[in-house]
């Protein structure tokens, strides 16, 4: 597939990076900035134009004319809504993806059309005609902000929890934590899983002990320390997670570290039930938010200041979440939190190295914006029927969703699952038919329609996986 | 570098492959070099796969500064390797010789060490005029068109082997797509070339081996006498517009036959540069040697210096008369024109026309700067503004250039040569030309130079092909530093 990314900023690296990685696809890359694109080329193999991303020249010359998708991620809402309209109008786009942070937009839908359903070959009708688009020409938008805003919300509502996925518009779960010692599961085989919940089911995707894969087995025991992802119904997770580790009381007291764009939206998420302090440098931007938030305190400082963390108890903050646009910062101040005896603290790192780093130290939860924010992309990019993609564990695992279709007696549907080909690592976890959920037991049988959660332990066999699901 | 091993290895696998050429043509032909060639190519299969065996375990992506290492590599070890069958047909010629002639021929120089080429066996004539092929568009982006083992690393070899200073623009999105996308525009020009040689008279043989030839900007021919041998206007006037063409931009030719339109040759500054040059080049130099009577009448002047002047200027380097022989502002003038004639992207050598024109506005620039101290004056190109760094990089490249040139005609000197012979030669070598003045002058050949002064021409050529840059940065200690 012929793909243009706009804009060569931190979430259009790394769609850049993605989405070049499969062999598939040839990625052009625009930006203003040519130092950013020259570093960027000599490190992936990628095509760069400089230029203006809405302008139809430099359009065109990044090959609009042959492109099946255009991936609108410059850090301007106006630019991105443009340029997906002025490649449709002119060149026929077929799939165009636009970054929108603002609200203010995406309250209204009708801003937005999709020219999905327009037939192939039929020529670009202008807005303003009756037959064509009254709204900007957008199949889909994504809000990097709003989606890592609402992936440390769920962090911040599950204590314990290292990854929480959603699948099947949220009515499964997927939740990655550290077994510890205190949990009803602890030292037992998994079997005893099933007994000790009466009402609902779980199932155990992977375990990693000391960072390797272990099978998770019936008479697999879990220990002490191994990190497990499960899938679950929504309702079911805390129970689970009751299961692995003691359960944590609710969080009450948040400390958020930079009042920018992520941290202001998780203050106000959680301004009604929590008691929330943000820490912001910048006094102008410390009264701008302090102003929207209504019961948030807003201080202004450096959230590397030990005195004055001390001073706001930190020792008694249930979680302390250092949000700021500098991951060093973000590193030390967690580091510093958790020493001063903050319970829990999140991180938001971007870079992989850095994330691994602190994976066994002190801080509790590495957030990568650009992981939570690139799935959604990924499973528009791949055809077929992929709903959902999240790579885990620092993109080495990934779970996805796709749609099994097909009559019976084909590669997937109709069959059990115990008969199903699948590559090395791969694994069918659960299965949403309808409204219910299904745990996946090896003679379940899928049907058409039906949406398939799976889990792989390698990221390599996806496009096989795709291709047994397509046919 | 035993990582920059493996991958050469498998480059040699690969070069051995080429030799299959030469083995058909000595089926064909029956001229009793078909087992010389396949012991050849199995030699050089042999070293590849023992160099990739051995260090098989080095294996790993190639960082970008890899590039220069492997690139310069592959040209000396390729260049050793294709001298085989020529040692094994001439069991007089020395591996010095050889290796000249092999050098001469991957660098796309043309000048030759070896006479009698009319009688010498078709197969070892098409060995030499296919490694001109392959040293046209580069055996490393071929390499890379094929090979899928470089990754990212491919764009370091691709800038590496491309001539031209600009060289961060991309056909496509994929590496492996723009080599590809350059060898299939070289092949369909190519094969056009040997269809128009055909009609013009030549024997299909010989239309195979000069398209060959002129395509890469090479210049070695199978007869002693070059294009002389054929005597023929058609024939001259069909090589003088494919050496044109070849000496165009090829990513300019891949634009135009995707958009089926000739308009951006117009719009290439560099281009029409170009032919500006080379047309005032004609005319004045066939008015200067018509007044100076070297020709009986006007139209034989034109033809001679039109073919002479086109062939070197784009650093193909064929002949048809010895101009040395004409009053020596004419061939001067036509060997200093290869410096500066071909296009960025081209299969020719020298300094590029591009780099001149950024040399020129520069110029212009600093004088305008005199006269108004405060003005703002980018360097602009093609209405684009050229950044100054770019700027800078062909300031350095053009002091280089000339540095080694200096110096090595200096090294020449000290070896004996005459003055204008060790200048042209040099001139002629590191250009990619083929035939100086002098003892290396268009009536003779680079049989008559010592062993050492054959070494440094070689290098030359090595030098002017990978343009300076890829070679010098491995003398650097940087380089090697850890």
């Amino acid at each position: 597939m012929k793909i243009i990314i706009l804009g060569a900023g931190q979430v259009g690296r790394t769609a850049a990076y993605h989405l070049a990685r499969e062999e598939a696809n040839d990625v052009t890359v625009v930006d203003l900035d040519e130092g950013l694109l020259r570093d960027l080329q000599d490190r992936i193999d990628i095509r760069t134009v400089q230029g203006n991303a809405a302008s139809p020249r430099t359009l065109e010359s990044a090959g609009a004319r042959d492109a099946d998708m255009i991936v609108a991620l410059t850090n301007s809402d106006e630019t991105n809504m443009v340029a997906c309209h002025v490649a449709w109008t002119l060149f026929g786009t077929r799939t165009k993806i636009a970054r929108i942070r603002s609200r203010d937009y995406t309250k209204y839908q009708k801003l937005f059309v999709s020219t999905d359903g327009v037939p192939e070959g039929v020529e670009p009708v202008p807005v303003g005609t009756a037959a064509g688009p009254l709204g900007f020409a957008v199949d889909m938008y994504l809000s990097p902000e709003q989606s890592v805003t609402s992936y440390i919300e769920r962090l911040i509502r599950y204590p314990g929890a290292l990854q929480i996925v959603d699948f099947a518009e949220g009515k499964v779960r997927l939740v990655g934590l550290k077994a510890i010692r205190g949990g009803a599961l602890i030292g037992r085989p998994l079997r005893e899983l099933k007994s000790h919940m009466r009402n609902s089911e779980a199932r155990v995707a992977a375990l990693y002990r000391k960072g390797e894969s272990i099978e998770p087995e019936g008479d697999t025991e879990i220990r002490d320390g191994d990190e497990v992802f499960f899938v679950a119904a929504t309702q079911d997770i805390r129970a689970v997670m009751k299961e692995m580790q003691k359960l944590e009381d609710p969080v009450k007291r948040v400390v958020i570290a930079g009042g920018g764009n992520i941290g202001f939206r998780l203050a106000q998420t959680l301004d009604e039930e929590n008691q929330v302090k943000v820490i912001e440098r910048d006094s102008k931007q410390a009264r701008k938010i302090a102003a929207q938030l209504r019961n948030s305190v807003v201080l202004v400082g450096d959230a590397a200041d030990e005195e004055l963390l001390v001073e706001e108890n930190i020792d008694s903050v249930d979680v302390f979440c250092a949000l700021t646009n500098s991951e060093e910062a973000n590193i030390l101040s967690a580091m510093l939190a958790k020493r001063l005896g903050a319970r829990r603290v999140m991180a938001l790192i971007s870079r992989p190295a850095y994330a691994d780093l602190t994976a066994m130290g002190e801080i509790d939860v590495a957030i990568a914006p650009q992981t939570v924010t690139i799935g959604s992309l990924l499973a528009y990019v791949r055809r077929g029927d992929v709903v959902q993609v999240h790579s885990l564990r620092r993109g080495s695992a990934e779970a996805m969703e796709t749609i099994a279709h097909g009559a019976r007696g084909g590669k997937v549907v109709g069959r059990p699952i115990e008969d199903i080909k699948l590559p090395e690592g791969a694994k069918i976890v659960t299965i949403v038919r309808g409204d219910r959920v299904i745990m996946a037991h090896h003679d379940t049988v899928i049907e058409n329609g039906d949406h398939v959660i799976l889990f792989l332990s390698d990221r390599r066999h996806v496009e096989q996986v795709e291709r047994l699901f397509q046919a | 570098m035993l990582a920059v091993v493996n991958v050469l290895g498998s480059m040699l696998m690969l070069f051995s492959v080429t030799y299959v050429l030469p083995m058909v043509t000595a089926l064909i032909y029956r001229d009793g070099m078909l087992l010389d060639f396949v012991y050849a190519a199995l030699l050089c299969l042999g070293v590849g796969a023992l160099a990739s065996r051995v260090t098989h375990r080095h294996r790993r992506e190639l960082r970008s500064r890899d590039g220069f290492l492997l690139v310069t590599l592959a040209w000396v070890s390729m260049s050793a390797t294709a001298t085989v069958p020529l040692m094994l047909a001439l069991p007089g010629l020395s591996f010095t010789d050889a290796f000249f002639e092999t050098m001469s021929g991957l660098s796309t120089t043309g000048a030759t060490v070896l006479t009698g080429l009319d009688t010498m066996a078709p197969s070892i004539n098409m060995w030499r005029a296919s490694l001109h092929w392959y040293g046209g568009m580069g055996i490393i982006v071929l390499a890379v068109a094929i090979l899928p083992l470089l990754g990212v690393g491919g764009m370091q070899l691709y800038k590496a082997e491309t001539p031209g200073p600009v060289k961060n623009e991309k056909l496509t999105p994929r590496i492996t797509q723009t080599a590809k996308a350059l060898w299939v525009v070289y092949f369909l020009i190519t094969a056009l070339c040997i269809i128009a040689l055909r009609l013009a008279g030549m024997g299909w043989f010989d239309a195979v081996f000069h398209a060959f030839s002129t395509l890469s900007l090479g210049g070695f021919s199978n007869y002693d006498a070059s294009i002389a041998h054929f005597d023929s206007l058609a024939i001259e006037l069909v090589l003088v517009f494919f050496m044109l063409v070849s000496a165009l931009n090829f990513s300019r030719h891949f634009i135009a036959w995707q958009q089926k339109s000739l308009r951006g040759y117009l719009r290439d500054v560099e281009a029409v540069a170009m032919l500006k040059l080379v047309g005032t080049g004609i005319a004045v130099v066939s008015l200067y040697v018509w007044l100076e009577g070297v020709y009986p009448d006007f139209f034989t002047t034109l033809r001679h210096t039109t073919f002479n002047l086109v062939s070197v200027a784009t650093t193909c380097g064929y002949v048809t008369q010895d101009y040395a022989a004409w009053p020596v502002f004419a061939p001067m003038v036509i060997l200093m024109l290869s410096c500066y004639t071909c296009n960025t992207g081209s299969t020719g050598g020298g300094i590029k026309m591009f780099r001149t024109l950024v040399l020129y506005r520069q110029a212009v620039r600093e004088l305008w700067l005199i006269v108004h101290p405060q003005a703002v004056t980018p360097v602009k190109i093609r209405r684009q503004v050229v950044a100054n760094q770019v700027v800078f990089a062909v300031l350095a490249f053009v002091v280089l250039y000339f540095g080694t040139v200096v110096t090595l005609t200096f090294v020449l000197l000290a070896s004996g040569l005459d003055l204008v012979s060790a200048f042209t030669a040099i001139i002629a070598t590191i250009n990619n030309t083929g035939p100086g003045l002098g003892v290396v002058g268009p009536a003779s050949n680079f049989q008559g130079l010592t062993d050492f002064q054959t070494w440094i021409c070689s290098l030359a050529m090595l030098l002017g092909r990978l343009e300076i840059f890829s070679v010098l940065v491995l003398l650097t200690p940087a380089y090697w530093r850890k």
